[in-house]
């Protein structure tokens, strides 16, 4: 029988039963290998149910650091006799299948190799508590990788130890779960498996984290005070991160007393309403949701971008429309969130890519507030926001002051004869603004959202509200200087071809662009970070003659956008579209623009 | 409409509070409402109040929904910041604010579609979380600014001004702020400045949720015969549970009070808040009876005024949250930021 044979680069799958447990011991597995030195990039592909439904977890192992999705599975360690004949189907041709042997089964496949081990009956045996032999068989076949694989145990062990760290009667047993499927391994398949995994130094200055944890750690840092949201997912775990953190770095000492408020609120429309509530007040406060909240949000959205309010707001974006896919991704709500509520309204987009810029983007989006006091949103996705990703270390500069926009104080009122609300007094199309409480005659106004004039007074004068909504144009002109810059992938253009991606599309398309390259197909590259485009992308998007927009959505929404904005024409702009809840792979790129190039849209457009 | 700056003329004979203030100091722009609108009636007994607490009006944050009761912030307090949102959902904003900044006094003016029908949601929780500020409803049975449709606050068969019935029963939202939790409970009329005024001037010295439900009728669509938010029902049917009278802290407390027929609500700020007892068995700290008066009133078709429930030791939401006695909004990226060894710790523990 042939076998896959490869060192540091490879597909593991695991298939489980949602619930049991399985989703710790998988991290482990996917860490100990990040801790050996080589970048991975764990997935959890679970269902919208708390207990008994399959799920599924897959990691990419890749020592040159591609990290996107990959389709064929090199490894299955397939525990749920559910899905066995869908999870079977799935492995390469001489890839490899690990299962629970305890009840033996055939396949029906000849083109795989099979490693049997009886983890329940070896748990039955070893442990006596019920919870425990379901428990540790999830250890155990991280104990047979870790054999099969020629890793270094002892990693695994100090995992262990560091996990229970606290819990020190936990890491005796736990330590045997994962030595019975070692020792089951070491006797039974010594040499047996020819993918292997061999210490390397790709990992150094990178960590492994989600970029909802960065996120809510970039808020911290950020200094937001206020954070008001309510559960869905995929956004839930940035806002819990933003807790946990600020419970542990933002503790007056002394008093014990909170420098920050954490708020559930009854609902998305109350969780906006407090942000921008803490916002209009001088606090930083923001929310998180994804797409369902979005939409519930949309009134407040406007609210905050006519009355001027700056609001941050993370979406994590999920499969859509309506209630979709709850916990598969997609790239589907730019257009409902540049243009977010009703009447003339367009908003910042901050659009990272990995979780580092998820913690940068955050921080960077209090200070966009600020400085131009409306709503930022910073666009995430499920794949982003809730798995973990191998990226770059976190970094933070001491010297560098919050942007806090321009805010009167009571002495910058004194020096002034009457403060204007909505003055466009620099050109910029920002206004200054007052906090209330800061000065006993000077500086009071009233936030609205009907139409006001310079002085913040309610006017019908439709020749007033059309200069209003001309200056809200200005100011957003101002933003697309402000916002951050595209990345491009070579220095200077090269090609008369461009592709253009954004978010979490990067880490496939680093690799599809070094496969087009291969196949000597050079093709400029540039990813676009923010919203309203900057002087750059439309510079990129003029100095090519065929552009490709790849897009994990089904309309081609950020096409969509870039033809409105900036009136391209739509021949110029070629979709390469992914949409089925999964993250796209840069195979799927390739094939596209392959089908494109070779005379056939039709292919690359479906 | 368009916003009118009224002259600011100060008679050298207009009385001066404490902080040397007049009651123009208090006001706000002429009010755009239908002449004889209770809602205006409301905003002055607010400038009463304020005027009387000596309260500094830039410390004070006016808050409101959409509505014609919404739009009354405009009509007082012209040194306070204000914020008139979306319909319904001032609650938040006044959550937000009051998180950002615990040092005003935030003072929120609803209506009762405001906060009965499309805010109730928000009502119910900003009750419940114990948010500090005061929360008006200027409750006229009916969407003023939408032009007299029925609103939740009607009662049943009463009827609009186009004579069709009210098929549905009425909420009663102070019953429901006692049940969810409020920690100050009143109902007043519009048009009884002398029972409002002290109200108006108790709940703002009270820490805690204040809700206060004002009957304010609305004389375009709300204030015909067979209406009960009308001023001729309200002033017959008005069963005033407790004459009020507000002491504040510092000040002595008269002499000449009838004490033997009197029960006083200590505030948390010293102030006291002195009842007058028109009805024997009544104890503003009993939650329960307090429920079961304004039922059994109800029933006989009496709208129950006054001081209906008090409990001056709750805590307010800031204290539960244990949030800093510091303003959020006053700290600097110093106190805020953890900075970059915390983050090289964080980093460590990620790899
Ligand atoms: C989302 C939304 N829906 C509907 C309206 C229209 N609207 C404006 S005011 C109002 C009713 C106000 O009634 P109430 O709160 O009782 O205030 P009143 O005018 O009676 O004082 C409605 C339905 C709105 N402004 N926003
Ligand atoms: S319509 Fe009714 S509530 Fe509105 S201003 Fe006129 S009287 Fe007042
Ligand atoms: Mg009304």
């Amino acid at each position: 029988m042939s076998k896959i044979n490869s060192i540091n680069d490879f597909v593991i799958k695991f298939a489980n039963v949602n619930g049991s447990g399985s989703a710790s011991a998988n991290q482990m597995f996917a860490k100990g290998v990040f801790r050996s030195g080589i970048p991975v990039s764990p997935k959890n592909i679970f269902p919208s149910n708390i207990q008994g439904l399959p799920t599924w977890f897959e990691v990419r192992v890749n020592e040159k650091g591609y990290l996107g999705r990959r389709d064929g599975i090199d490894i299955f360690v397939a525990m749920n006799p559910q899905s066995y004949q869908k999870d079977v189907s799935e492995l390469k041709e001489n890839g490899y299948l690990i299962y629970d042997s305890s009840w033996k089964r055939e396949f029906g496949r000849e083109d795989i190799n099979v490693l049997e081990i009886p983890l329940t009956k070896l748990c039955v045996q070893e442990f006596t508590n019920p919870k425990q032999r379901l428990l540790f068989k999830n250890l155990g076949y991280v104990g047979l990788l870790a054999s099969i694989l020629e890793m270094d145990k002892e990693i695994y062990v100090s995992l262990i130890e560091e996990q229970f760290r606290g819990k020190e009667k936990l890491i005796e047993p736990n330590v045997k779960a994962l030595n019975i499927g070692y020792n089951y391994a070491e006797e039974n398949f010594k040499d047996f498996c020819e993918i292997k995994v061999q210490k390397s130094d790709k990992t150094d200055g990178l960590i492994l984290t989600s970029g909802n944890d960065a996120a809510g750690l970039g808020c911290v840092y950020g200094g937001a005070t206020v954070c008001a949201w309510y559960p869905i997912t995929p956004s839930t775990s940035l806002a819990e991160s933003y807790n946990k953190y600020s419970e542990k770095l933002r503790v007056e000492i002394g008093t014990d007393k909170n420098k920050f408020a954490f708020i559930q609120a009854e609902d998305e429309l109350a969780a906006m309403g407090m942000t921008i509530g803490a916002n209009w007040n001088g606090a930083r406060a923001f929310t998180a949701t994804s797409g369902p909240g979005v939409s519930l949000m949309s009134e407040f959205i406007g609210l905050a971008y006519f009355a001027e309010v700056p609001t941050v707001l993370f979406n994590v974006q999920r499969g859509g429309p309506s209630t979709g896919m709850p916990t598969r991704t997609q790239q589907s709500d730019i257009l409902c969130s540049a243009y977010a509520s009703h009447g003339d309204t367009k908003h910042v987009l901050l659009i990272p890519s990995d979780p580092k810029e998820c913690f940068d983007f955050a921080v960077e989006a209090f200070d966009l507030a600020d400085r131009l006091q409306t709503p930022v949103i910073v666009l995430l996705d499920l794949d982003l926001g809730m798995n973990d990703w191998s990226t770059k270390e976190f970094e933070w500069d001491d010297s560098i002051e919050y942007d806090r926009g321009k805010v009167l104080s009571k002495e910058d009122l004194d020096g002034i004869e009457r403060f204007g609300r909505y003055l466009d007094v620099d050109g910029d199309g920002i206004p200054y603004r007052t906090y209330p409480g800061t000065h006993p005659e000077k500086g009071a106004y009233f936030t609205r959202g009907t139409s006001h004039d310079e002085y913040a007074g309610y006017t019908e004068d439709g020749v007033k509200n059309a200069e209003m909504l001309s200056r809200l144009l200005k100011k957003f002109q101002t933003a697309s200087s402000l916002v951050p810059a595209p990345v491009f992938n070579q220095e200077k253009n090269e090609s008369s071809m461009g592709i253009i991606y954004f978010g979490s599309t990067d880490c496939s398309m680093q690799e599809a662009l070094d496969v087009l390259e291969d196949q000597n197909l050079k093709i400029d590259a540039m990813r676009i970070r923010a919203f309203p485009f900057n002087l750059e992308v439309w510079e990129f998007i003029e100095d090519h003659d065929l552009l490709f927009i790849v897009e994990q959505n089904r309309d081609g929404q950020m096409r969509t956008l870039i033809m409105a904005e900036g009136g391209i024409i739509p021949d110029k702009l070629v979709s390469i579209l992914c949409f089925d809840g999964q993250p796209i792979t840069a195979e799927h790129i390739t094939n596209k623009i392959n089908a494109h190039l070779s005379g056939k849209p039709a292919l690359a457009a479906s | 409409m368009t916003y009118i700056v009224k002259p600011k003329n100060h008679h050298p004979l207009l009385e001066k509070n404490k902080l040397g203030l007049t009651r123009r100091d208090y006001e706000g722009a002429v009010s755009t409402l239908c002449a004889g609108c209770g809602h205006d009636s409301v905003s002055s007994a607010i400038v009463e109040a304020c005027f009387q607490l000596s309260i500094e009006s830039y410390k004070v944050a006016k808050l409101s929904g959409i509505g014609c009761s919404s739009k009354a912030p405009a009509y007082f307090l012209n040194q306070s910041h204000g914020f008139n949102s979306v319909h319904g959902r001032m609650p938040s904003i006044a959550t937000g604010a009051a998180m950002a900044n615990h040092e005003l006094l935030y003072l929120g003016i609803s209506g009762d579609g405001d906060s009965a029908s499309i805010g109730i949601g928000q009502f119910v929780h900003c009750a419940r979380r114990q948010l500090n500020m005061t929360y008006i409803v200027e409750n006229n049975g009916t969407y003023g600014l939408t032009k007299g449709q029925f609103s939740a606050t009607n009662d049943l068969e009463s009827k609009n001004k186009y004579g069709d019935d009210n098929l549905f029963p009425s909420i009663d939202l102070p019953s429901m702020a006692i049940q969810l939790g409020a920690s100050f409970v009143a109902r007043s009329f519009s048009g009884d400045k002398e029972q409002l005024v002290p109200l108006l001037k108790a709940a703002l010295s009270h820490k805690g949720f204040s809700f206060l439900d004002i009957i304010s009728p609305c004389v375009t669509f709300n204030n015909h015969n067979t209406s009960t938010k009308s001023y001729d029902y309200i002033r017959e049917h008005n069963d005033a549970l407790s004459k009020p009278d507000f002491v504040p802290s510092g000040k002595e407390i008269l002499t000449d009070y009838p004490k033997g027929s009197s029960i006083e609500v200590p505030l948390h700020d010293g102030s006291l808040l002195a009842l007058e007892k028109l009805s024997e068995d009544y104890d503003p700290a009993d939650k329960i009876k307090a429920i079961q008066n304004i039922q059994e009133s109800q029933r006989d078709g009496k709208v129950l005024t006054g001081l209906l429930y008090a409990d001056p030791k709750a805590k307010d939401l800031r204290e539960i949250l244990n949030v800093s006695d510091k303003p959020l909004n006053t700290m600097d990226r110093e106190e805020l930021c953890p900075g970059s060894d915390k983050l090289e710790g964080i980093n460590s523990g990620l790899r």
